[in-house]
């Protein structure tokens, strides 16, 4: 093709002028510029265990008191005030304060999956089908209490706005593994089946690139018309029209760059060359005409729905398969804090069936062991009740103590559970995750160390895991 | 950069604030700076102590004796400095001898440079050589450090780029033929004054200002968190372009906004400015604790003085003493008692209501039209009238009560088995009442229609009625603390309103009754050393595309030293001395001979100074994104003109509001706007923070969550996709071959090449572009159906289609041209 020859070297590629700048106004010569060079070398001080992260988020905070973090001895607590001893101090939501709380028991049942007995609710059938490849965590803690600052802090690893999210992080540190799509892209379902009465928005900052240059940044793919925002020609253009408009404009564009010596010229030939081959590569990752029967049975009926959560599993299979870096799926609606037992019914029915179809699919394409699955929320839910607190019709509050998530594929155990909660499923007592700690694990899976991804922004060296210590979970690792 | 071009520190003088602070930041400071807290060892370097210990490890002038040299070039982990467990990059060989020369040259500290007075500087005077290049004294300083780095200034650029510069820089537009042509064939002396002048001159001028500092103050029409609501302060936005076009000085500019609703007696125009202090984002009521939620506001509403005003990031002081800058957290919350009372709830209003609709939070203003508010006076007068006519008809049924039978009145009436009626009037009087009783309630039911009827309109005008929020202080003062590491509910000690002890003493009107009016008269009095600085290095990286401090945002001691301090003391000075004049400043930094040299220069001279920070050449960068639109709207004649008023919606693919929207957000669906409205300049886009339009977002404008001073320049296939598919630059695309197909002329394709990019192609490039025209022309001919689709929306009677689509398509190629989208 043409524009080939044109594409900027490396250097041009992880290093935009700015970038340049403050590495050199750090006091690194030449050299150290020179050490920078290689793809994937600029983060990456250690093996890596992944190349690629899913990121299936349950946006709403999932209950874990009713999926995961199994408390049988609550069923005789039920609408029994919460022991001061455990609330104490606790900060809560303007819904709740000033109420008292009782404990409500979750009303479904649990069972022991795998080889290792992993307890999983009722709710989850299928993901308990792979309950060996699957690493609970029970002590994930956060440090806010209301959606939109948890999911950002989930996401950028700080509750302010303006910080840069994970993927973008590592799309800065790593770079990319395919030249003709993005290196972090976030899909997002477009319904779900439990709760529609409280959900929650989202913000493009939850992918945004914060202080890194922008083109680190998720690109999100739309459920209806182009994937990728104004990917495809108008009406009365097709790919010879295109293709000859994009010859003149960078036939000019080489004459202009010889004239004025400027080599951002060169980087604007060498991305609408890329925009080109976009127009072809994106069509092809989602179009699923391709696929097999037998796979797509994987995920479950939702799969044929344009905009599912199953069907963006599928896809999310599709871009690690052609060199997506990190994939961040964001599935609403797990905020009850009334009906829960319905509406939870129906998110597990979104997620169950598909999470565990992905996790199955990779691993039979020899993918999973390159790819790390995280599927968490915000934060968790109380123990006590909200709403109608019945046995079997109640609703939870907001709990940033403790919240249960998963981990899979990627250089993880399987089979195992940790972290260890109270009797409440209310504090951690035991081997606690902080969100800043699942974001160093998840570098450290990648060969990168948290504390050494930075970049100098606002008199700081930013970092994912921001200013507290954190922990890379080594006991999880396989 | 300036350092490594240097060459070798013992040879040259050590500057402490160029040379040695900005190492001592980025490795030191965090253990051994200003924060006492996080000091260790009891040592500070950021300036001498009275203990003597920062002097005692530097070895009184003698680099070999100083403990600081033996510890940052040791190699045991357990003495070298910075310490590995710190994280903290090991000082280069470079960076240990810079040291070195600094203390053998005597050690010496310097107050921070930012922090000291603005004082008048002598212009430096020149060789013959820069004497004859030079045309105002902005180029005695760029030549004086020209000079100094051994480069040569660039010739000045031709007229035709010298008048798309101007235009692009002062008004956001590119110039039209008719404005080149004048230009062009003006040979007079002042020519060049002349059309500055006409573009400062310009409405236009003030539009293209306000975008800039919109970004700054974080304007959007969103509330931002949560449900992410309409919230309408586009009063604010016209009072802020209006405010440009009428030069208002800037220290008004400043103290209006900070607190225009303090001055006396304060007009429309103040109170509206005031509403600065609104802008900030703010979550809906039912999540967050009100008093958690009231915190984040004033720190949010502190930042935002910090940034936009000084240049300091005094938000570092929220949890703990600052780093870096003389700030204490109790500093930081005495500037936050001055934003602790505002007179309104901290969460924005429920989901029904007038207020609700209009995107309104009291406290407000009301800025009706003389005919909008005739009409409210209006229906409020019908309003009133028909209310105390149902006023009046309640107080009747009230006195004539309807007459139901009650047991004992039936029993009564069986025992007296008698027909004679029970009430005390006659049967004539009943029968009136009865009747009387039936037209009243006719006439209650039609006055209830119609107060509703005039109460539907009244409220339909209301949202029609612009209103701006402003600031209104509590009548009791709301005390302050200390929040200990920033949570809201451990407060520490309580504070009394004040500024950084490092900066001028506030003088308060009443002493010891220091007011927000007190504040921002200390914001712009000529003594503050930021705010003159941190205004005229934003200016100057409007103009050059990087500041002369690079960190516009922050000034402080992890900001970047100036490439050209002297000349950006020297400008803070003139623009303070003109009594904060904008235009003048804008005026005298585009009339100079820096500003007007060519930007062609060989690639090595770009490599070597990518960023021009020498300013030996014209800067060359991407334009922002909404000059690009703004552009192809007007070259195309899309371009609806007219200044103010609220925000509207050009077009934008379906679905994104909804794909991250709650379905209880107001609004939860994207619906454009129509007809002229979606052909308005783009600083009227509506912004909504949750998604705000990908037009401009894939070309780097912000969110506006936050007060950013620079944005970022990013060149990315997704802003290739925008510039060639994008609905609107396709109709602008057709538009113009419309027009140049209906015209008579000789050269069609100088005519769309001079429109676009304010050139005449040369031989080459006119052929190339004919080549590519013969190209569409023969493929849609034979592909006339292709044509047709393309051009379906299109009336253009005479021209065939298949003409009309290649046309199109040359002029979407001449749009997608770098030097299209770039300002030379």
């Amino acid at each position: 093709m043409k524009g080939e020859t044109m594409v900027p070297s490396a250097l041009d590629q992880l290093l935009t002028r700015r970038q340049l700048l403050q590495v050199s106004r750090m006091g690194l010569g030449a050299a150290a510029l020179g050490a920078l060079l290689p793809q994937n070398a600029k983060a990456q001080t250690k093996p890596a265990r992944a190349k690629h992260v899913i990121f299936l988020f349950m946006a709403g905070a999932p209950s874990q008191v009713d999926l995961f973090d199994y408390k049988p001895d609550l069923d005789k607590q039920f609408k029994q005030p919460l022991p001061e001893s455990i609330s104490k101090g606790q900060r809560v939501t303007a819904m709740t304060r000033g109420k008292e709380q009782l404990v409500v028991p979750t009303m479904f049942k649990f069972n022991q999956a795998g080889e290792n007995g992993l307890w999983v609710s009722e709710l989850l059938p299928h993901l308990a089908k792979q309950a060996d490849r699957l690493c609970m965590i029970k002590s994930f803690n956060t440090n806010a209490i209301n959606h939109d600052p948890a999911k950002t802090f989930m996401c950028t690893g700080s509750e302010l706005p303006g910080k840069a999210s994970m993927g973008a992080w590592l799309s800065y540190g790593l770079g990319a593994i395919n030249r003709d799509l993005p290196d972090f892209i976030v899909l997002n379902s477009a319904f779900w089946t439990g709760g529609t009465r409280n959900v929650q928005g989202l913000y493009s900052r939850l992918w945004g690139s914060g202080f890194l240059p922008s083109k680190h940044q998720g690109v999100k793919f739309q459920t209806n018309g182009d994937p990728v925002l104004f990917l495809s020609n108008p009406q009365g253009v097709d790919t010879t029209v295109r293709r000859r408009m994009l010859d003149i404009t960078g036939d000019l564009n080489r004459k202009h760059l010889e004239e004025i010596g400027d080599a951002e010229i060169a980087t604007t030939i060498a991305q609408q060359e890329m925009a080109f081959r976009m127009q072809s590569s994106v069509p092809e990752l989602t179009n699923l005409s391709g696929e097999t029967q037998e796979a797509m049975d994987l995920y479950g009926p939702e799969v044929h729905k344009n905009g599912s959560f199953a069907r963006n599993c599928l896809l999310a299979r599709r871009m690690v398969e052609r060199g997506v870096r990190f994939i961040q799926l964001f599935h609403r609606g797990w905020d009850h804090h009334s009906i829960l037992p319905k509406q939870l019914r129906g998110q597990a029915y979104d997620v169950d069936q598909a999470s565990a179809g992905l996790i199955q699919d990779l691993a039979a394409r020899g993918l999973l062991e390159d790819t790390l699955i995280v599927f968490a929320g915000e934060f968790g839910r109380t123990v006590y009740g909200q709403g109608k607190l019945a046995r079997d019709d109640y609703g939870r509050d907001h709990h940033p103590r403790c919240f249960s998530g998963w981990l899979a594929g990627g250089g993880i155990q399987g089979g195992m559970s940790y972290g260890v909660t109270d009797d409440f499923s209310y504090n951690v007592v035991d081997q606690p995750v902080a969100v800043r700690d699942l974001h160093a694990t998840l570098l450290h899976q990648l060969g990168v160390d948290h504390d050494q991804l930075i970049f100098p922004f606002q008199g700081l060296d930013q970092k994912l895991t921001g200013v507290e210590p954190a922990r890379v979970i080594h006991e999880i690792l396989s | 950069m300036i350092w490594a071009q240097d060459g070798n520190s013992a040879e040259r003088e050590i500057r402490f604030n160029r040379d040695i602070r900005p190492i001592l930041a980025d490795r030191c400071f965090h253990c051994h700076g200003p924060d006492e807290a996080d000091r260790q060892a009891d040592l500070r370097l950021d300036q001498l102590d009275e203990q003597g210990h920062t002097a005692g490890i530097l070895g009184g002038g003698n680099a070999e004796t100083s403990e600081l040299v033996q510890r940052i070039i040791s190699t045991d982990p357990d003495v070298v400095m910075p310490p590995p467990d710190s994280h903290k990059k090991p000082l280069t060989p470079e960076e240990v001898d810079r040291f070195r020369a600094w203390i053998d040259q005597g050690a010496a500290y310097e107050s921070f440079w930012a922090f000291n007075p603005i004082e008048k500087l002598a212009l430096p005077s020149l060789d013959s050589e820069g004497e004859d290049w030079m045309l105002n004294p902005i180029d005695r300083f760029v030549w004086r450090q020209q000079e100094r780095e051994s480069v040569k200034p660039s010739p000045s650029a031709d007229r035709r780029t010298l008048i798309r510069r101007l235009a692009l820089d002062l008004t956001g537009l590119p110039p039209s033929p008719e404005e080149i042509d004048r230009f062009l064939s003006d040979g007079s002396s002042n020519s060049y004054e002349a059309i500055v002048d006409h573009y400062l001159g310009s409405s236009r001028y003030g539009e293209h200002m306000a975008r800039y500092w919109l970004d700054l103050v974080r304007f959007a029409d969103t509330n931002g968190i949560h449900h992410d609501h309409y919230r309408d302060l586009t009063p604010y936005r016209t009072w802020v372009i209006k405010s440009f076009n009428a030069n208002l000085p800037y220290d008004q500019f400043v103290r209006d906004q900070v607190a225009g609703d303090l001055l006396d007696d304060p007009s429309n125009e103040q109170l509206t400015a005031s509403g600065f202090n609104r802008l900030h984002m703010i979550i809906d009521r039912g999540t967050m604790l009100p008093e958690e939620s009231l915190a984040r506001n004033v720190i949010d509403r502190v930042t935002a003085v910090g940034t936009a005003f000084m240049g300091l990031t005094v938000g570092c002081a929220v949890c703990h003493d600052h780093k870096y800058d003389p700030i204490t957290s109790k500093e930081f919350y005495q500037l936050y008692a001055f934003f602790n009372n505002l007179d309104a709830t901290p969460e924005t209003g429920g989901r029904s209501g007038t207020d609700f609709q209009r995107g309104l939070q009291p406290p407000y203003i009301e800025l009706p039209s003389v005919e909008q508010r005739t009409q409210r006076e209006d229906l409020e007068k019908q309003i009133a009238s028909a209310n105390v006519e149902l006023q009046s008809l309640k107080k009747w049924f009230a006195a004539n009560p309807q007459e139901t039978p009650t047991k004992q009145k039936t029993q009564e009436a069986a025992d007296t088995a008698s027909d004679e009626p029970v009430e005390k009037g006659g049967t004539d009087s009943r029968q009136a009442i009865v009747a009387e009783r039936e037209i009243n309630a006719a006439r209650q039911k039609e006055l209830e229609a119609e107060i509703k009827s005039l109460t539907d309109r009244r409220n339909k005008l209301l949202r029609e009625i612009p209103a701006a929020m402003v600031m209104k202080e509590r009548s009791e003062k709301r005390p302050s603390h200390v929040m200990i590491r920033g949570a809201y509910d451990q407060l520490g000690e309580e504070v009394q309103r004040g500024t950084p002890a490092f900066l001028p003493p506030l003088q308060a009107a009443i002493p010891g009754e220091a007011t927000r009016l007190d504040l921002a008269r200390w914001l712009v009095s000529p003594e503050h050393p930021l705010t003159a600085r941190v205004t005229v290095n934003r200016y100057w990286q409007q103009l050059f595309g990087v500041g002369l401090v690079k960190t516009s945002e922050d000034l402080g001691a992890q900001g970047e030293w100036p490439s050209h301090p002297d000349l950006l003391d020297f400008l803070a000075y003139e623009f303070i001395d003109s009594g904060w004049d904008v235009k003048r400043l804008m005026k005298l930094m585009v009339m100079s001979q820096t500003y007007r040299q060519r930007s062609e220069a060989n690639p090595e001279q770009y490599a070597k100074d990518p960023e021009n920070r020498l300013l030996a050449r014209g800067s060359r960068y991407r334009l922002d994104a909404e000059v690009i639109r703004d552009q192809m709207l007007a070259v195309s004649g899309l371009l609806k003109e007219s200044i103010g008023g609220k925000s509207v919606k050009p077009p934008q693919p379906d679905g994104l509001w909804q794909s991250v929207a709650l379905p209880s957000s107001f609004p939860n669906r994207f619906v454009a706007d129509e007809g002229d409205e979606i052909r308005r300049r783009s600083v009227y886009t509506f912004w909504k923070r949750g998604l705000p339009p990908p037009q401009m977002t894939i070309l780097n404008a912000p969110a506006r969550e936050e007060c950013v001073a620079r944005r970022e320049r990013t060149n990315t296939p997704l802003q290739a996709l925008l510039l060639m598919n994008e609905q609107q630059s396709l109709d602008a695309a057709k538009m113009l071959a419309v027009e140049l197909c209906s015209r008579d002329s000789q050269d069609l394709i100088a005519d769309l090449y001079e429109r676009v990019t304010g050139r005449l192609p040369d031989e080459s490039e006119s052929r190339m572009l004919r080549l590519a025209l013969t190209d569409f022309e023969a493929y849609y001919e034979s592909n006339p159906e292709l044509a047709a689709e393309l051009m379906r929306s299109v009336e253009a009677k005479g021209i065939e289609a298949e003409r009309l689509a290649a046309w199109t398509m040359l002029v979407n190629a001449v749009f997608n041209l770098d030097i299209a989208k770039t300002r030379s």
